[in-house]
């Protein structure tokens, strides 16, 4: 196989991005500005949850607190030490990394449900602490003041700075989940996902296979809540660290295909949009507004959707086209 | 088992992405939200008003209300023909995650010439800043941290008394109606807006001299507070202050009753205001609780002439009624509190001559009028911009009706007042 | 004075976390019996609470009556939830019946807020208060105590005396085996996700004997569920019971000593550590 080849999907993937990253600018539109930035945003966070999920098979449920933590450190930063959004960025993506570093090291130990739980434990212990610690304004949380945004050119520029912001770390992350996967790091991940005790019989260090697989997974997601937060100029431990946006990850990469390298990207994209979509539809079936049901629908979706297409969309598409192709003609 | 990989399969599907997202819906007004019935002259100026509100999720109830009340608002203005108000509305789902991409829908797609903010102060900070990038003035409701209009905000409006000011009127009935209680406990939900609120009353009450036996936050998913109230027990506080929202609020006042705990003075955050409080029957007797409005509150043409203000819009029975009417149910403050947000903004426009937005915010600054919900004033200083800083609460107490049923009156301020505070009887 | 606190605060963490205990039972079974984390524990024990509530406002129904009635919707809900959502997905990884039973979960919330809002009910049913010295205790807890001790033997009698609970026992130790056997293991699995969800209602329902809740009530109780089945130990029944009781206490007794905003820290730290170093529970042993 040419690295050609073996680099097309994620060529392809970064360049799909780029180009519909770049849409909102080019149409000037501020309001696809913003649903693109929660679609980008979703697609950082899912192509790094992809890293562990995918590749090495380990589900986390608690996923949400690289997202947290990254926020936290790089708020206080901004707000408290008065940096600057780049510092702030690096800082919420190194503080997420050495968190996931220390952590990961224990609690890969476990694996399937018990993995699941004790990552949902570590995200609402974390959530729990931080209403304890003063300095991170406890449980009111911390205000940034309007004036910050002015050394980005006000609110307006600041939107557009977080935008493409958010542009390059979503693609940041799919280019490294790309990269991942082709690697010779990627195949010791596999190996793992596929049967983790032979893997340490062909003597793949599995731990540390795994704990390095944790860490790049956490790193984009501190860089997300840093930069999520600050746009948002508030950050309460209650939003956070909420858990139904882990969830909602799982279901995006899943959505597309875990495992593939444009997965998350169509799974992110389309569940995203969908929920934006149901969230602003007028759509009436028998007398009932969507919109005021959206959450039950989007739940009978996602049930169909795990019932018929358990590959995801990535995944099923390729079945389909093997499928095709070894047909004689 | 990868490697037959082709990207024109990824390209297909992946149109989905780029698939333009905002061009395919339509603008989202939902038959019946605008008010054909009513329909002004065709030459009165319209004005679009922009929000999101809580459909799903926890503020679903107090959200909802505040839609209500907005929206009775809108058919009441239109009525008037001098201006003919179109609504805009998106289901925020309680969670700040889409609030900022929703606002700018409205100020964008939706061309809002005026916002009115989601419900709670979390939310209504992200929106902010929407509202700051467009310069279209948004009016809070719903709103109460006062540190959200200490960041420097210039386009934000608070209709609500800020969280600092909702117990510390209830020192001020103890100590005018109970004033042998000395001894205080506070007992408050661990999140922004009641953390804001106790911090306020603990420092009022020690500076004047009460004591506080007890001060503590509870996570904001606790359900039991057996615990919390045997510390109450061995406390022996003479008042208890605190609470947080409905769920905790409604738990907090019935375990109190259940364990037959005898502090004669209760209040509580949020949930007593609410008239769904009854339903906790007689664990809802005697407990106080602050509200930002109540029918029974005296507001008129002569108060307000009194006060040296204008008077603006319906009175308070009028309002009740019409939301009675419409929604077959009593108003709550959040709904009275989406109609009197309406109401600034009635005002606004009326001085201001049109929906511009500069005009709008020079208007607002200068507002100064009384409603049936109360006085309302802006601080104008940079500092803290937009901070209510003319409206009061009223504080309610539920009593023995007729029947033992429960009923809500009003107990201080002493002007207000439509019954006197009584201790709370022992359960 | 602090050892009486500590005593009637442990008195009443030990009767809710009976409650919990029985709720989080129904969880371990289904987890036990088919390797499912039913995600959409929460807002079945949800559903049980509107049950009771609904069958006493509307019905005119005592709680204890609606009670049977809830156990009763709960089943069948339960076998309903099994043949639409988890059936096709039991023997795929187990991140499908996750998602599977996730989309349950926002179907009944989604539907459940659109009917009900998020507003609070209470369920009034005063039984009186039991003294004992400093120890006051609402009858309506002990009650919801003891129905859940009986509910908890029940279940015990039936998985260990009758031929059904045999069967659902020889399922959940290997369903391979069990099928060889001639035992129906389809049947056998649908009904342990209606025992399982009946649980989980019932709890629910007990639950709102004493405590207002709302539509998303269910929600904080999960939690609660996956924190007591893993100090039980996944897939251990008594351990479900024992691991309530234990957070009961915690929960009950820790805000004596400390400050309440640090229960949860130490409830999920607690959570995380039995998983590293104790994954079979408290109990040990287990399945």
């Amino acid at each position: 196989m040419g690295t050609q080849r073996r680099h097309a999907p994620t060529v392809v993937a970064a360049s799909l991005l780029v180009l519909s990253a770049a849409l909102p600018a080019l149409a000037g539109s501020a309001s696809m500005r913003e649903t693109m930035f929660s679609v980008l945003l979703a697609i950082g966070l899912a192509a790094s949850l992809n890293i562990l999920l995918g590749y090495c098979g380990y589900a986390s449920f608690g996923h949400v607190v690289f997202f947290g933590i990254g926020g936290y450190a790089g708020f206080y930063l901004v707000a408290v030490q008065g940096a600057h959004l780049a510092t702030a960025i690096a800082g919420g993506g190194l503080v997420a990394g050495a968190f996931a570093a220390g952590l990961g090291a224990a609690i890969l130990r476990l694996r399937g449900p018990h993995f699941a739980l004790a990552t949902i434990g570590v995200n609402e212990a974390v959530k729990a602490l931080i209403v304890n610690i003063e300095p991170l304004g406890g449980p009111t949380g911390m205000n940034l003041n309007v004036s910050v945004f002015r050394a980005y050119g006000g609110a307006a520029g600041m939107l557009w700075a977080a935008y493409g912001t958010a542009a390059a770390i979503a693609v940041g992350a799919v280019v490294l989940g790309g990269l991942v996967r082709t690697s010779r790091f990627g195949l010791g991940l596999l190996v793992i996902r596929e049967d983790e005790d032979a893997a340490a019989v062909l003597g793949v260090v599995a731990w540390r296979y795994k704990v390095g697989a944790y860490v790049l997974s956490a790193v984009f997601p501190g860089m997300l809540g840093a930069l999520f937060f600050f746009k948002q100029g508030v950050i309460e431990p209650a939003g956070a660290f909420r858990l139904d946006l882990s969830v909602e990850l799982l279901v995006m990469v899943m959505l597309g295909g875990a495992g593939t390298v444009l997965g998350p990207l169509v799974g992110a994209g389309s569940y995203q949009l969908l929920r934006s979509g149901l969230l602003t539809s007028d759509l009436e079936v028998l007398g009932v507004r969507i919109r005021d049901v959206q959450l039950a629908v989007a739940g009978a979706l996602l049930l169909l959707v795990v019932q018929l297409v358990p590959a995801g969309l990535v995944g099923w598409a390729r079945g389909r086209w093997l499928a095709l192709r070894s047909r004689p003609a | 088992m990868r490697t037959g990989f082709r990207p024109s399969v990824g390209l297909a599907l992946a149109a989905l992405v780029l698939a333009c997202p905002s061009c395919s819906s339509k603008p989202a007004e939902a038959p019946g939200e605008r008010s054909e019935s009513s329909s002004p002259p065709s030459n009165a100026p319209t004005v679009v008003v922009g929000y999101t509100a809580s459909a799903s999720g926890k503020l679903n109830v107090e959200s909802i209300r505040q839609r209500n009340g907005l929206e009775l608002w809108r058919e009441h203005v239109n009525a008037t023909g001098a201006w003919r108000v179109e609504t805009r509305w998106y289901d925020d789902e309680s969670r700040s995650d889409r609030i900022q991409e929703l606002y700018t829908r409205l100020a964008t797609n939706d061309h809002a010439n005026f916002l009115i903010s989601p419900y709670s102060s979390g939310l209504t900070a992200a929106a902010a800043v929407i509202s700051e990038q467009y310069g279209i003035p948004m009016i809070s409701t719903g709103a109460a941290s006062d540190s959200t209009y200490q960041q420097g905000l210039t386009m934000v409006y608070q209709v609500y008394t800020p969280a600092s000011q909702y117990l510390t009127g209830a020192l001020d009935l103890l100590a005018a109606r109970l004033p042998d209680l000395k001894k205080l406990a506070i007992l408050h939900e661990a999140d922004r807006f009641s953390s804001d609120v106790a911090a306020a009353v603990k420092a009022r009450a020690e500076a004047s001299g009460y004591a506080v036996v007890l001060d503590e936050g509870y996570d904001s998913a606790t359900t039991d507070f057996s615990p919390f109230i045997n510390k109450i027990q061995q406390a022996r506080p003479d008042a208890v202050v605190g609470g947080g929202h409905f769920q905790d609020g409604s738990a907090l006042a019935r375990q109190l009753a259940d364990k037959r705990v005898a502090v004669p003075f209760v209040a509580l955050l949020v949930a007593p205001p609410e008239p769904s409080f009854a339903e906790l029957g007689s664990a809802a007797i005697g407990i106080v609780g602050p509200s930002q409005w109540e029918p029974q509150a005296a507001y008129d043409a002569a108060a307000a002439q009194a006060a040296g203000t204008r008077w603006v819009g319906p009175t308070g029975a009028e309002f009740a009624h019409a939301y009675l009417q419409a929604f077959g149910e009593q108003p709550s403050y959040h709904a009275a509190g989406g109609y009197a947000a309406g109401l600034v903004l009635q005002d606004a426009l009326q001085r201001a001559g049109s929906g511009e937005a500069t005009a709008l915010k020079t208007a607002l600054d200068a507002t100064d009028i009384m409603t049936f919900f109360g006085r309302t004033t802006f601080a104008t200083a940079p500092e803290s911009h937009g901070l209510q800083v003319g409206h009061l609460m009223v504080y309610v107490q539920w009593q023995q009706g007729a029947g033992g049923k429960p009923v809500k009156r009003v107990v201080w301020p002493a002007a207000a007042a439509s019954a006197e505070l009584a201790a709370r009887p022992t359960p | 004075m602090w050892s009486e606190t500590l005593l009637a605060s442990t008195v009443d963490g030990l009767l809710i976390g009976v409650v919990y205990g029985l709720a989080a039972l129904g969880l371990t079974l289904i987890f036990g019996v088919m390797n499912v984390v039913n995600l959409a524990h929460g807002p079945t024990m949800t559903l049980g609470m509107f049950g009771i509530y609904l069958s006493a406002t509307k019905l005119g129904l005592h709680p204890f009556a609606g009670l049977v009635l809830v156990a009763a919707g709960g089943l069948l809900l339960g076998v309903g939830i099994y043949v639409v959502a988890v059936k096709r997905v039991i023997d795929a990884p187990h991140l499908a019946s996750l998602l599977a039973t996730f989309s349950v979960n926002l179907m009944i919330v989604g539907v459940a807020t659109a009917i009900f809002s998020t507003s609070f009910r209470n369920l009034s049913h005063d039984l009186g208060v039991l003294r004992a010295g400093p120890i006051a205790v609402p009858g309506t807890r002990v009650a919801a105590a003891l129905l859940a001790v009986a509910v908890a033997a029940a279940l015990q009698v039936f998985l260990t005396r009758t031929r059904l609970g045999k069967y659902v026992r020889a399922v959940a130790a290997n369903r391979a085996a069990a099928e060889l056997v001639g035992i129906p293991s389809a049947r056998v699995l649908a009904l342990s996700f209606g025992i399982g969800t009946m649980l989980a209602a019932t709890a629910g329902g007990l639950i709102a004997l004493s405590l207002p809740f709302t539509v998303l009530s269910g929600g904080v109780y999960e939690l609660k569920s996956f924190v007591i089945v893993v100090l039980g130990g996944l897939g251990n029944p008594l351990g479900a019971l024992v691991g309530g009781v234990v957070l009961g206490l915690i929960e009950g007794i820790v805000p004596v000593f400390a400050r309440a905003t640090w229960v949860p820290v130490l409830e999920y730290g607690l959570f995380v550590l039995i998983l590293l170093v104790r994954p079979s529970g408290l109990l040990g042993g287990g399945r």
